[in-house]
């Protein structure tokens, strides 16, 4: 499986490889994607870890009702797809948005959010909370002895600060700046929507463009190549980071008391949760609000693309977990989760619109690639959530060979009674915390289907994303409203069989 | 003295209910199985907790609700007492000055708090590089430099093999005499008390079922003090 999974990503990139211009020759827009590329991603990352500081803080030692609230909310970006993303935002500081219309009636001007302010805010609420839950990480991993003993030896706010936060933030900082820079270069759909134009296109744009409008194969490929080369200089960099970052770790632990508080310190905290509350709600209750008046009015193609979107998110997740479990187990069993991390990497380094473009030169001398627009949809999507829900099998699979597998193997058990009775029952709730991603991830995907897809055959999203393109912004509030919930009741439905499967064995 | 009156505590479902007297320079052992409220009752000591009722008195002031740094107390944890980013030396020093601006005379006494615990030549090494027992000391030479006459210890060396600990009581027990500290260290095996303390206390559900000199305790043992012998 690990095997296939390696072709699945070599596979096309090789293509890649074979299929781009040679000598390579780049026009001035391909350089200005690149450069475009690294300075919003750039910025994307260092606003988000710079926000992200005093949140955490304020949730690693205040209490509060609803705290817990919202560090589940800090989870919802995470599966929210990118689309519904931006159309919050745009409902909320987008021309007629709400911040526009509180602007004006002051009487100040309007701020525009197309270009790289645009694509920056948007990176900045997808990865926020991600920021967020790695410094809070940090603080829940200080003994809350050492907190304990901080007040017994009188500290003030300043000492907290040298002895606990600014080494905390030193080893979390990089490492988190560096992932949500490695993510941010791979942003296709905020800069699809929020960007364009020759000053704020991606490579990832400049590749679906080169592919879509100019269908220049060649110089789409060496795109790809370039979009390769810079994720693996990111990913070679934050590989630490991402190899420390817990999946569904819990982020619950209470609030601890800290020594040398102050008026200004809980000022300065409440402003901040506000803040990030206000930040990553009202985008998303803007969704709702605009929404749901228009979905009982939608029309007959959104509901027909909802339906293939989920069977595809059905499909590409059955795949992603025949895929994720055998390796899982086989590193379990080997006690090598390395080769976890070379497929992590892989999977991260090769894009989704680099595969794309890989296997659509691969099957184009066999098959007409656009009518399999939707299987290859789901095999990219399956290979994209693959490293996570590996990072969230492996540790309890690992965890289930050391204790009930060598139980087992006292008791001679083996094969599927070994497999069934020892390791399942303890893996079966990552693996629901897992499949619930994967069926998040490519429920809301908006991505390779752009890629490739015909009229009457989108997806959800990438039928939102033409209702947008075509003006129709009710209908496309109401299928925002219908792709967050039934994005939402994927990972629910996922998650909770993993919990109830578990719970009653 | 240190008078513990009348002090009253439920939460969570546990409370905690309990009278007695140390006297000064005394070490008590509380001993008491896991959930018996021995943390429980040195957190209302260190002030980390406060009773619903009762009061906390030291040298005949009450210090029921006073704050944690301020009381004539120092603590040693069982683990989490060393700042993995500092050296030896610089968290010995948080004892006297937490933003470490030390003066020559203070600097000296963090090198002399460190021979005491046998540590001087480990000043600038880091915590992750010393052994269990060397960091132990550490916790130790800064309790020491406190200057705090009351001592609290919470299983403090319960992370360290047998051999180790009876050396670590030792030295507890030799520092202590030499600094004339008022001890109260809990703990899980009777023998650990035996070797540092003068008088045990036995802790039930949150209720003190055994008050008695250390001495003599095993003579006629008490009848709840029989699953500890």
């Amino acid at each position: 499986m690990a095997a296939l999974v390696t072709l699945g990503v070599l596979a096309p990139l090789g293509a890649v490889m074979a299929r781009a211009d040679w000598p390579p020759s780049l026009g001035p827009g391909d350089l200005a994607a690149i450069r475009f590329t690294l300075v919003q991603a750039a910025l994307s990352a260092l606003v988000s870890v710079v926000l992200a500081i005093p949140v955490a803080r304020a949730l690693a030692r205040r209490s509060f009702r609803g705290r817990g609230a919202l560090v589940t909310l800090m989870g919802a970006p995470f599966l929210l797809p990118v689309i519904v993303a931006v159309l919050g935002l745009l409902a909320v500081f987008g021309r007629a948005g709400w911040l526009n219309g509180a602007l004006a009636g002051i009487g100040l001007g309007r701020i525009d959010i197309y270009g790289l302010q645009g694509v920056v805010l948007a990176h900045v609420f997808l990865n926020l909370p991600l920021a967020v839950r790695l410094i809070l990480q940090g603080w829940q991993a200080i003994p809350a002895e050492r907190i304990r003993l901080a007040t017994a030896l009188g500290f003030s706010h300043r000492d907290m600060r040298r002895h606990f936060e600014r080494p905390l933030l030193r080893a979390v900082l990089p490492g988190a700046a560096l992932l949500i820079f490695l993510i941010c270069t791979t942003s296709f759909a905020v800069a699809l929507i929020l960007g364009g134009g020759p000053r704020a296109t991606t490579v990832e744009l400049a590749i679906y463009q080169a592919f879509r409008f100019d269908f220049d194969l060649g110089r789409a490929a060496l795109l790809g190549l370039i979009q390769v080369a810079i994720c693996v200089m990111a990913g070679a960099f934050a590989f630490g980071a991402i190899r420390r970052q817990e999946v569904g770790t819990g982020l619950d632990r209470p609030a601890l008391a800290w020594p040398g508080d102050r008026l200004l310190a809980r000022l300065a905290d409440t402003a901040a949760i506000l803040a990030a509350a206000l930040f990553l709600l009202l985008p998303m209750l803007a969704v709702v609000l605009r929404g749901m008046p228009a979905l009982p009015s939608l029309p007959p193609q959104v509901w027909e693309a909802a339906l293939r979107s989920i069977l595809l998110a059905l499909s590409s997740t059955v795949l992603a977990v025949a895929l994720a479990l055998p390796i899982a187990l086989l590193a379990a069993r080997l006690a090598r989760p390395a080769l976890v991390e070379v497929l992590a990497f892989l999977t991260i380094a090769v894009s989704p619109l680099v595969i794309g473009t890989g296997l659509f030169t691969l099957i184009r001398p066999f098959a007409n690639p656009v009518a399999l627009a939707l299987p290859v949809t789901g095999l990219v999507n399956a290979l994209v959530a693959l490293p996570f829900i590996l990072r969230a099998l492996v540790p309890a699979a690992m965890a289930a060979e050391a204790t009930q597998g060598r139980l087992a193997d006292a008791l001679g058990m083996a094969g599927w009674a070994r497999l069934r009775h020892a390791i399942l029952p303890r893996v079966i709730r990552p693996l629901g915390f897992g499949a619930g991603l994967a069926a998040a991830f490519s429920m809301g995907d908006l991505g390779v289907i752009a890629l490739f897809s015909m009229p009457g055959q989108g997806t959800l999203p990438l039928e939102m994303y033409r209702l947008m393109g075509a003006y129709r912004t009710d209908d496309a509030q109401g299928a925002a409203v219908l792709l967050m919930a039934l994005t939402l009741a994927l990972f629910w439905a996922f998650d909770r069989g993993g919990r109830f499967d578990a719970a009653t064995r | 003295m240190l008078q513990l009156d009348d002090l009253r505590l439920t939460q969570d479902g546990f409370s905690l209910a309990l009278s007695a007297r140390v006297a000064e320079g005394e070490r008590v052992a509380v001993l008491g199985p896991s959930g018996s409220g021995k943390s429980t009752l040195l957190s209302l000591i260190s002030g980390f907790t406060w009773p619903d009722q009762g009061r906390i008195l030291w040298a005949g002031e009450e210090i029921t609700t006073a704050p944690v740094a301020a009381r004539a107390i120092s603590i040693l944890f069982q683990d989490g007492n060393l700042f993995p980013h500092l050296s030896v030396f610089e968290n010995v020093a948080l004892g006297l000055r937490p933003d470490l601006r030390l003066s020559e005379k203070q600097r000296v006494r963090v090198t002399e708090s460190l021979a005491d615990v046998g540590l001087a030549d480990f000043s600038d090494r880091r915590p992750a590089t010393l052994s269990g027992g060397q960091q132990a000391r550490v916790g130790l030479a800064r309790m020491l430099l406190r200057d705090r006459p009351v001592a609290l210890l919470d299983e403090p060396f319960a992370a360290l093999d047998p051999g180790l600990r009876v050396d670590m009581l030792a030295l507890l027990k030799s520092l202590s005499d030499r600094h004339g500290l008022t001890l109260i260290m809990a703990c899980h095996d009777l023998r650990d008390a035996e070797r540092l303390c003068d008088r045990l206390w036995l802790l039930e559900d949150g209720k003190l079922v055994l008050d008695a000199p250390m001495v003599g305790v095993r003579d006629a043992p008490d009848p709840v003090l029989q699953p500890w012998l």
